[in-house]
């Protein structure tokens, strides 16, 4: 790791002293230029959503008005496109990379395969979302503000897998005392809402957007019960009720007042450390390592430029969720909070996982 | 009663909407863009919406529907062109259609062929039209019936269908299929994520394989090579018979099964999660079970085609009802269609449980439009047919380079590794095989495409139901065995009865002569060899984990089985018995004035070339000495070929902003697009 990290950082410093043989441009213009924005996942996920609203955007705010493409390299969960951004340098700026929780909780939980390091890259733009947790109607009943009266209830809940964003809940619950049993190997929160309108799932949780468009409609006709929310950040770090959901209590809440749940310790830093990474800084826009500052204040200008767009409010609520988008600093330190797990933690994590599921991550 | 009453209105604003003239043409834009990008294999509907994708943006929501449906509706019609001219199937859709549309050009019918199943998409897109125009209002209970044993059972529905196929020796269809699953298991496993014949030091298979590639090698490798050998015109003799007329007789003289097909596509279709992988096979069983003389299947038998295209646009129809009433895309298409939804005009638009309650008239609208779309794209599809049939009557050695290009860039586009064409190529070499040796090949294809949905299904309907018999025995009876299912498993033994006694006389493969033991016996004992080995990884995955190894280790035991007996029927039976079929022996292939290796050195040396300069350059020099030695073309004639090549595939990937395979010298030094690039 030292090793090639030197070697990376060797090559950078050559490369980046040829540019400097070279006459600088007075200021970064991309007119007639083409900006690849390079997403690790399938043009049918959230992460193309998301990339696809912000571009026509950036577009526009960019100076010279470059096109922005969208481009795909799916692989084995973002971690074939992460470590293949890793290798990029900076050439002329018409690079960018985005990152979500999937990309970021293989890093966190120290899994083999990565082989990128956030730290080298140049965040320019983050965004979140929140999260719900609901029951059925038969179990919502004994819900009371705490899971007291559901810790003796089996629940089933359609699961992507552990080791993704679905980590978040099903620590939540565990913290809970609450028994949920996972089905695994479902492909998209989509497909877990249909299980539980199907009744074959008990338990569920959806994005915000994912339970706006689909799930709302279930608790209007009484066929689902909201639990709790994952919550929001406040501008100290602490959870905060999520702004989108006034109403609903946040998991914090509803492990105060359940019995042998707290929210303090090694298991709830856990819990929030790998909430941090997931919900509220779930997606990253990135400059590969070694870009000049320059185009970075460029992108955070474009980025600055496109959230203070007088409809931005309006057609990002719609899109993408009502939530915070960082930019500059703003998106360095999202970026801090997001991938600074202490060890412990991490450990919990691996160990609940390995317990829990039998995940090894070697 | 009340439905209606909120259905008429919705109904006639939708007719207002969408008989706009500039809705229309925007329509029709979609529908020819849609079938210049359907034709290619392996791209269809995903690549095309990409390419639309920045222009949804605050665009009017009429036209961008029909912009995006024109697109999607057509690239189930326009990807019949390769799997009837060329044997390739574009997407899942056309796998079955390839098994006897192929041979129907190859006896000189491309015209009819493709008319007909022009005319089958076009009956069928318009049945799912009709049928959801009712049905939308009252299909969410229904699609909510379909549980996950429902939808096990469904699949198994799907693979009896092996049954069918299996071909003249029953066991070697079922290890084929076998093989099949077990190809289908190799990468990460949904459930735990233990890995499979597969190993993180290389990634790719991680992954698992796509079914493009897989499509690709089974039935367009093992074609193209066979026909390059013989140097001849697709159409034997190059004489076309059978016209553009004749297919379309040929639709009316089979209207009712197109009926029950079309209604199997819209069924099959609204169920979320099992989306085209059934379909077409399911229609084909359906048509070899209603078909009185069954000896031609395989051969170039027309309800073979009739069957398979009037589902696979009726389905697009019915994969709306779980996109639209859900939200949850039933294919990869219809996942960009809900994202491109939401960025038109002001947003409003959220495609899901509201669709219906705020937004009927929008919901009539794309039901309309597609039904509108079909329409167009068809008359376009039959219109050209007559004379793109014509390419079957050009020496294939000059069509062969041109197809080696296609399915390696398609290949390409379904991973965006340099893999991708290894992988191609090894599953090519497997086709080639199966076929030699008389092993079905449809068999082979279903069992991988069921592969996923079986282990998925069947691990997590246990689960499920494990946990509702801990609550009561009636409790779990109840869950797995509904009505439904109980149907399902009616139609599935009935279908596998029917199934095994017709088999004989499909032969997918023709007539093929048997010779000595020793080539058949050495590709089974390759077979079994593999089968041990995946046995023994499947083995090896740790028992907490036993959701990733149940299926493998079931279906490799039972496909183990089959060919230790046909290992021992091997023994012992005569030289010369249908056990020992190999196309070496006697027929086109054995009479071919190429031999097989040599052949395929022409494609190893393409993706080896590839590999160490890059596709583009690669492809330069394939088709030049591939024009100037084996087809002995001139060199003008060389020269305008290589050019029109090279700029068509620079064309389209610059159009739909792809990539091409880089090479060892792309990743030493930088060059410009399109030789250079990622």
């Amino acid at each position: 790791m030292t090793i090639s990290t030197f070697t990376r950082r060797a090559v950078a410093g050559m490369i980046a002293s040829l540019g400097l043989a070279l006459p600088a441009a007075a200021e970064v213009d991309f007119s007639g230029k083409t900006i690849e924005w390079v997403i690790p996942f399938s043009e049918t996920g959230g992460s193309a959503k998301w990339a696809n609203f912000f571009a026509p955007l950036l577009s526009e705010a960019l100076p010279g008005e470059p096109t922005v493409v969208v481009k795909f390299m799916p692989g084995a969960g973002s971690t074939k496109g992460a470590n293949w951004f890793q290798k990029e340098q900076h050439k002329d700026g018409t690079l960018l990379f985005g990152t979500s929780g999937s990309t970021q909780f293989p890093y966190l939980l120290s899994d083999p395969r990565v082989r990128y390091e956030y730290n080298d890259w140049n965040p320019v733009m983050a965004s979140g979302t929140g999260g719900v947790a609901y029951l059925n109607a038969e179990d919502g009943a004994k819900f009371d503000g705490s899971a007291n009266m559901l810790q003796d209830v089996d629940f089933i809940y359609g699961s992507q897998g552990a080791t993704r964003l679905d980590l978040v809940p099903l620590l939540a619950w565990k913290m809970l005392g609450m028994n949920v049993e996972p089905v695994f190997g479902i492909k998209g929160r989509g497909d877990g809402r249909l299980m539980f309108e199907r009744g074959e799932a008990t338990i569920d949780y959806q994005t915000t957007s994912g339970y706006l468009s689909g799930s709302a409609a279930m608790v209007e006709e009484g066929k689902a019960v909201p639990m709790m929310t994952w919550g929001a950040l406040d501008a100290g770090g602490n959870v905060v009720r999520d702004p989108t959901f006034p109403d609903i209590p946040t998991f914090k809440e509803v492990c105060d007042a359940t019995d042998g749940c707290e929210t303090s310790g090694e298991e709830w830093d856990a819990w929030k450390a790998f909430f941090v990474a997931g919900f509220p800084v779930q997606k990253l826009a990135f400059l590969p390592a070694g870009t000049p500052q320059d185009v970075i204040d460029t992108y955070t200008k474009a980025f600055e430029a496109v959230v203070a767009r007088g409809d931005f409010a309006d057609i990002s609520s719609k899109r993408v969720g009502k939530y915070s988008v960082f930019t500059g600093a703003g998106a360095q330190t999202a970026l801090g909070t997001a991938t600074n797990v202490p060890d412990s933690a991490k450990a919990y994590a691996v160990d609940w996982l390995k317990e829990d599921y039998g995940v090894e991550l070697k | 009663m009340e439905a209606f009453a909120t259905a008429l209105p919705a109904l006639s604003d939708a007719w207002a909407l969408i008989s706009q003239p500039i809705v229309l043409g925007y329509l029709v834009l979609g529908v020819v863009m849609g079938l210049a990008v359907g034709v290619f294999p392996g791209l269809g509907g995903i690549a095309g919406l990409s390419l639309l994708l920045p222009f949804m943006f605050g665009m009017d929501p009429v036209l961008g529907l029909a912009l995006m449906i024109g697109m999607v509706a057509v690239v189930p019609t326009s990807d019949t062109f390769a799997s009837v001219l060329m044997g390739i199937p574009g997407s899942s859709a056309s796998q079955a259609t390839v098994l006897d549309g192929f041979p129907l050009a190859k006896k000189g019918e491309a015209a009819r062929a493709l008319s007909a199943a022009f005319t089958s998409s076009l009956f069928g897109g318009l049945v799912g039209a009709a049928f959801l125009t009712m049905f939308i209002l009252v299909a969410r209970p229904i699609v909510l019936a379909f549980g996950l044993p429902e939808m096990l059972m469904i699949t198994i529905l799907g693979l009896s269908m092996v049954a069918i196929l299996a071909g003249r020796i029953p066991l070697k269809g079922l290890a084929a299929a076998g093989l099949g699953l077990m190809i289908g298991t190799i990468g990460e496993a949904d459930a735990g994520g233990s890995l499979r014949m597969a190993t993180y030091d290389i990634p790719y298979l991680t992954d698992g394989l796509k079914l493009v590639i897989v499509g690709l090698g089974i039935f367009a490798i093992p074609e193209i090579v066979s026909l390059l050998r013989q140097d001849r015109a697709i159409a034997k003799g190059a004489n076309l018979g059978a016209g553009w007329m004749d297919g379309v007789k040929d639709w009316v003289a089979n209207k009712w099964l197109s009926v029950r097909c079309s209604l199997i596509g819209v069924t099959v279709g609204i169920i979320p999660g099992l989306g085209g992988s059934v379909v077409d096979w399911i229609a084909y069983g359906h048509a070899v079970q209603t078909t009185p003389d069954k000896s031609h299947f395989g051969k170039g038998e027309i309800r073979g085609v009739i069957g398979p295209e009037s589902s696979n646009n009726a389905k697009e129809g019915g994969g709306l009802v779980p996109t639209l009433l859900f939200g949850i895309p039933g294919s990869g298409s219809m996942a960009i269609f809900i994202g491109a939804v939401a960025l038109l005009g002001s947003g409003d638009i959220e495609v899901g449980p509201a669709m219906l309650k705020d937004n009927l008239d929008i919901t009539y609208s794309i039901v309309w439009l597609l039904a509108l779309a079909n329409v167009v794209g068809t008359l376009l599809c039959i219109a050209a047919s007559g004379g793109i049939a014509k390419l079957t009557t050009i020496r294939f050695t000059y069509l062969a380079p041109f197809l080696f290009m296609l399915i390696s860039f398609a290949a390409f586009q379904s991973g965006q590794n340099f893999e991708d064409l290894l992988a191609l190529f090894v599953i090519g070499l497997i086709g080639i095989f199966l076929r030699r040796f008389d092993w079905s090949r449809p068999a082979f294809l279903i069992g991988f495409v069921l592969s996923n949905p079986v282990e998925k299904f069947t691990n997590q309907a246990f689960q499920i139901a494990s946990f509702r018999f801990r609550k009561g025995f009636d409790a779990g009876i109840e869950y797995i065995f509904s009505p439904i299912v109980i149907v399902l498993i009616i139609i599935t033994v009935v279908s596998v009865v029917f199934g095994i006694r017709q088999a004989k006389t499909i032969m997918a493969e023709g007539d093929v002569q048997s010779g000595s033991k020793r080539a058949p016996m050495i590709f089974s004992l390759a077979i079994t060899a593999y089968l041990v080995m995946a046995l023994v990884n499947a083995n090896m995955i740790p028992d907490y984990n036993m959701t990733d190894k149940v299926i493998p280790l079931f279906v490799g035991g039972c496909s183990l089985v089959c060919c230790l007996i046909l290992l021992a029927q091997m023994m012992r039976r005569p030289e010369g018995d249908a056990i020992f079929a190999d196309k070496e022996i006697a027929g086109e292939d054995a009479d071919a004035p190429y031999g097989l290796w040599s052949t395929l050195a022409w494609f190893v040396a393409l993706i080896a070339g590839t590999a160490v300069v890059g596709f583009i350059l690669a492809l330069l020099g394939f088709l030049v000495a591939f024009f100037r030695i084996r087809a002995q073309a001139s060199w003008s004639k060389t020269l305008i070929l290589t050019a029109a090549g090279i700029s068509l595939m620079c064309f389209m990937a610059g159009i739909l902003n792809r990539d091409f395979p880089p090479g060892l010298l792309q990743s030493a030094i930088d060059l410009p697009w399109p030789i250079g690039g990622n």
